[in-house]
């Protein structure tokens, strides 16, 4: 029996190792990831970050080198930390504050200490960094702006927060990532992928060579140059036009969905992001909550269409045969709803489609609308038909674009209606949804969206998802998403006379103050009503001026959608700046230099200084002098 | 005799699993104290080279203990123990001070380890006074004795300070159990041992709890088939309880702070995690470490030379009692398995071996050998892994270190010896 007992110890002790070791190395098994692996360090290369050009090889971004103090805490030896402030020109409680902090980050990883030294600095320091352990100097490349405009589409770089860390496993900390605009949306092909060298380390952290003979290393891989297709004169143009101007502002080539300009006001200089000053002039713009510059409303800034929203309007009735080019309806300086008069300011008369859309005429579209929701059995089934053609030019959704941020705007549905008055055609009809009629009911839309419905319209029936990428290293992109058309719901032959009477609007119309010499322009001009709350009322404020436009008529080169936020009418600012624009766009310079010295000095400021003046104000002031002033001279325009 | 019926009367399974385990040892020591400068594997400058100049020494070692008369051990053992004590007591003023503990003597090219020719020479020394025809090993006396044998030479090393090997000789107590003393006294022991731990760990008032319902429980399941030991169960079960009372002031009072600590970490004493695991980084750091490696070697593990943490050194003493770790992470569940299997194996082929003697020397002695490779296996690899707490005690036939593998080559070889000689023994 005792024989057995001291078998037995055995075999129950080797049972008791191997579970133990099974639990060790099976079920608790986590392998050494090679970064977490106290044995092993990671020394990093970091490739220089690619650089942006504009869509005709100009530059627009860079590099600068810069330098940055790193510290690894459990390598740091006790240090003259008098000494070693003054060298880094930091001072005592904050270098203990930073330290401290690295340290919690993790004491075995690399901590940024003092950030991007001038060369000066990097030059004195280079030398006795060899006297302080633990410390280092790690080179890498700053942004360096060619440009003062386009802050909004190229976004900037910053470093990484612990948020990103935990999203990406590629990330340490102190670098940089791209965080708005196209640095940001193009991160992986603008930063390239960092060199990593992996040393083993002992216990007492001394290098002991590579780590497996370097198989494990990583090739640093450089980050690739992108065009975009923003062109860099007419942004820098734009934005100094829209100077004390609130707005968007987006152009698009139509013939291939490419942003030609993509312009938010106000902005800011997109140098003022970069370096030791970054952190303050970014609480700066950031916390400027009233102005809002790192709002970008090209793509954000979602508001009523307006009068340009009409031309939509006129392609779905015709599409559905609600009327013909030759329908007509009478304008009594404004329009009835049940027993209310709203007015119009078209002049009244007889309207057709030519002269309702270059006359803008409410009435005439008011008509039109009630029309079309006729020629349906019930009005949910006229919502749903008229949604889905209004969603084919791509409003009421994201683009789908390769845009980093951006809004979908919105288009109303039976759905929406329904829920608001309840079912039923006895509920709400095209009179109760009039609105929607003149682009001021509850069509939501950013400027980009615009543009791109104006590229619809100048193609005659199908867009390009607008985008900004153009070339990747010298190469065209191929994104089918981005190069196959995608079609509206209207047939081609519904778009001439809409055409047309958009040609007319800058001809004849609301427009015809804006004209260019020797350019033929199809446009649409918006004077959209729009409100604030002040002090918890509804408050009117100053119209916002909106423009649409493409040019040439019969070749499109360009489509563009400007909008002025309490600019007044359409044609006053909106109208005025795309016409520049435009002609910069096509001829490469400007004629009219009265009108452009006009809107380069001119601001909105005083307008947009009124809701928050705590005083009582009037809205749609005309107090532009020079509206008339600038007229285009007859002899120079040809096609009178 | 001739050398031919030696050899085929040698056991060859212990003989093999003896090499195998040998040489694992020292692939191990090679991969834990590598770096790729060396060159040779017989620079007698790097561990891994002496290891191998100790291993060939072993081999010469063991051919001139097969060559020696079997009768010679038993003649002899008496002499051998005497003079290891000797060598024992020579420590206090000759001895040669290495990490804190005088268990050295200084021959000049090698350290010898006295405390490790003890372990033969106990081991001899008990198997000689038990099998002596007038020892009667149910007389209190001549148990006083036999545990005298052990306790001597246990009592010389402790104060070196070396409680590791100390604790080896009163294993061996096992030896003195298989040959008669009454198993109530390790019932004892076993007892004292968890209510030791159990007080530590659920405080006195649960043990006595658990005790009275033990009670309760014996009674109930006994009443009709035994007369009722009422008096002896209630003894033993008073002296419990009191003993468990005694166990907190002892670890309060009597024990130091890292007896204390080593407690804690073991038994998962410390509750607040913070403290746990400062006292995880200082006192049980190695564990710590050899626990991580030895996890991070998953199932296959990081194959040979490619362990980062055995190459970054992170485990302390690895290439002696931690050696196990290396295994762990080079070569991960298959290695480690393997090698404990080894280990049950050679140890319940040696209980086959000893349980087979005739003559009653051969059998003591052999049981000697068990109780010292297993005390040593069980405490050393179950430190390694993290279920034991910390005592430095080499791993048999692993661990690096001359006069170590030496003697345990010598205890296991003479056993083989005795064993292939059993067949001639007529008493």
């Amino acid at each position: 029996m005792k024989k057995f007992l001291l078998s037995s110890i055995i075999i129950i002790i080797g049972i008791t190792f191997i579970g133990r070791l099974s639990y060790l190395q099976i079920f608790s098994f986590s392998p050494d990831q090679v970064l977490e692996d106290p044995a092993i360090k990671a020394i990093y290369d970091y490739p220089e970050r690619g650089y942006i050009y504009d869509r005709n090889g100009k530059l627009l971004v860079g590099n600068d080198p810069a330098y940055d103090v790193m510290v690894i805490p459990r390598e740091v030896k006790s240090l003259d930390t008098l000494e070693f402030c003054s060298l880094l020109d930091i001072d005592i409680e904050r270098f203990r504050k930073r330290l401290r902090r690295a340290r919690v980050y993790s004491p075995r990883l690399p901590s940024v200490l003092v950030h991007q030294l001038s060369k000066q600095d990097y030059a004195r320091l280079q030398e006795k960094m060899r006297r302080y352990p633990g410390f280092y100097i790690q080179k890498r490349s700053l942004r360096y702006y060619d440009t003062n405009a386009s802050a909004n589409v190229l976004g900037y770089i910053s470093e990484v927060n612990e948020r990103d860390l935990r999203k990406n496993p590629y990330y340490v900390q102190g670098e940089l990532t791209g965080r708005t605009g196209v640095e940001k949306v193009y991160e992986d092909t603008l930063r390239g992928r960092k060199g990593i060298q992996y040393i083993q380390k002992d216990r007492f952290n001394r290098d002991i060579g590579r780590y497996k003979d370097g198989v494990l290393d990583v090739e640093p891989e450089q980050g690739k140059e992108i065009h975009i297709t923003i062109d860099k004169e007419l942004q820098e143009y734009g934005e100094r036009l829209m100077h004390g101007k609130w707005g968007g502002i987006v152009a698009i080539e139509p013939s291939s969905g490419e942003i030609l300009t993509m312009i938010s006001g106000p902005t800011y200089k997109p140098s003022l992001l970069v370096g030791r000053k970054r952190s303050a002039n970014y609480s700066k713009l950031h916390y400027d909550s009233i102005s809002k510059p790192t709002f970008d409303r090209s793509i954000s800034f979602e508001k009523s269409p307006g009068s340009p929203f009409k031309a939509i309007n006129a392609l779905i009735a015709l599409q559905e045969g609600a009327i013909t080019p030759s329908t007509s309806f009478t304008c009594y300086h404004g329009f009835y709803i049940g027993r209310n008069k709203k007015g119009c300011h078209c002049g009244g008369g007889t309207r057709r489609l030519n002269d309702g859309i270059h006359e803008s005429c409410n009435a005439y579209f008011v008509g039109v609308y009630k029309k079309l929701f006729e020629q349906f059995e019930s009005n949910a089934r006229a919502m749903d038909v008229w949604e889905q053609h209004v969603r084919s030019f791509g409003l009421g959704s994201y683009l789908g674009s390769d845009l980093h941020t951006g809004r979908p705007g919105s288009v109303p549905s039976t759905q929406l209606y329904d829920k608001w008055y309840g079912k039923g055609d006895a509920r709400w009809s095209a009179v109760t949804t009039y609105s929607n009629a003149i682009g001021q009911g509850e069509v939501n839309v950013t400027p980009i969206q615009l543009a791109n419905m104006t590229a619809a319209i100048a193609n005659r029936g199908f867009y390009y998802t607008p985008h900004i990428l153009k070339k990747v290293e010298g190469k065209d992109i191929s994104d089918p998403n981005f190069t196959k058309p995608k079609y509206t719901t209207i047939d081609k032959r519904h778009f001439e006379p809409v055409v047309q009477g958009m040609a007319d609007v800058y001809r004849k119309g609301t427009a015809k103050y804006i004209q260019i010499p020797d350019i033929e322009i199809a446009g649409k001009t918006g004077t959209v009503e729009n409100f604030t709350v002040i002090d918890s009322v509804r408050t009117q404020l100053t119209d916002n001026s909106v423009f649409v436009a493409f040019a040439p008529v019969d070749n499109p080169k360009i489509a563009i959608a400007v909008y002025i936020q309490n600019g007044y009418y359409g044609a006053r600012y909106a109208g005025h700046i795309a016409s520049l624009l435009i002609e910069k766009y096509l001829k490469g310079e400007i004629t009219r230099k009265d009108l452009e010295k006009t809107m380069l000095s001119t601001t909105l400021e005083s307008e947009y200084a009124k809701p928050y003046s705590g005083k009582p104000f009037k809205i749609n002031e005309y107090n532009w002098r020079s509206n008339h002033a600038i007229k285009p001279k007859k002899d120079t325009i040809p096609s009178r | 005799m001739s050398g031919k019926s030696l050899l085929k009367r040698l056991d060859w399974l212990t003989v093999f699993i003896y090499l195998a385990l040998v040489s694992i040892g020292w692939v191990n020591i090679y991969s834990s104290t590598f770096t790729s400068e060396d060159v040779s594997l017989f620079d007698f400058g790097t561990l891994y080279g002496k290891q191998l100049f100790f291993i060939g020494t072993s081999v010469v070692g063991i051919v001139v203990l097969l060559a020696l008369d079997a009768s010679f051990y038993e003649r002899f053992s008496s002499l051998l123990y005497i003079v290891s004590l000797v060598l024992l007591l020579g420590l206090f003023p000759f001895g040669k001070t290495i990490a804190g503990a005088t268990s050295w003597y200084d021959l000049g090219f090698f350290n010898f380890q006295p405390s490790e020719l003890a372990k033969v020479g106990a081991a001899l020394g008990l198997a000689k006074y038990l099998s002596d025809i007038q020892t009667d090993i149910k007389r209190r006396k001549d148990q006083l004795y036999a545990f005298l044998v052990l306790f001597i030479p246990a009592v010389l090393i402790i104060p070196q300070p070396d409680p590791g090997s100390a604790l080896v000789f009163f294993a061996m107590v096992f030896v003195i159990f298989r040959e008669g003393l009454p198993l109530y006294y390790l019932g004892f022991a076993v007892l004292a041992g968890l209510v030791f731990i159990a007080t530590l760990k659920f405080g006195t008032i649960w043990v006595t709890i658990f005790l009275a319902l033990a009670i309760i429980l014996f009674f109930l399941l006994k009443r009709k088939s035994f007369r009722l030991p009422v008096l002896p169960v209630v003894t033993i079960t008073v002296i419990a309880i009191l003993f468990s009372l005694s166990v907190n002031f002892v670890f309060k009072n009597v024990f130091e702070q890292r007896h204390r600590d080593r407690f804690s970490l073991w038994l998962r004493l410390e509750k607040d995690p913070e403290k746990l695991e400062s006292i995880r980084k200082s006192i049980g750091y190695n564990t710590y470490q050899s626990e991580k490696a030895i996890e991070s070697g998953g199932l296959f593990g990081k194959g040979f030379l490619e362990g980062t943490r055995t190459k970054g050194d992170f485990v302390p003493e690895q290439e002696t009692d931690y050696i196990f770790s290396t295994i762990g992470e080079e070569w991960g569940f298959v290695g480690t398995s393997t090698v404990v299997l080894l280990f049950t194996i050679l140890l319940l082929r040696l209980v086959y071996l000893a349980e087979r003697q005739k003559n009653p020397f051969s059998r003591m002695y052999g049981y000697g050998v068990i109780s010292i490779l297993f005390v040593h296996y069980f405490i050393n690899i179950g430190m390694v892994i993290g279920i034991l707490p910390t005592i430095g005690i080499p791993l048999p036939f692993f661990s690096y270190g001359g006069s170590g593998l030496l003697f345990f080559t010598i205890l296991l070889f003479i056993m083989l010896r005795l064993d292939s000689n059993r067949l001639k023994e007529g008493y």
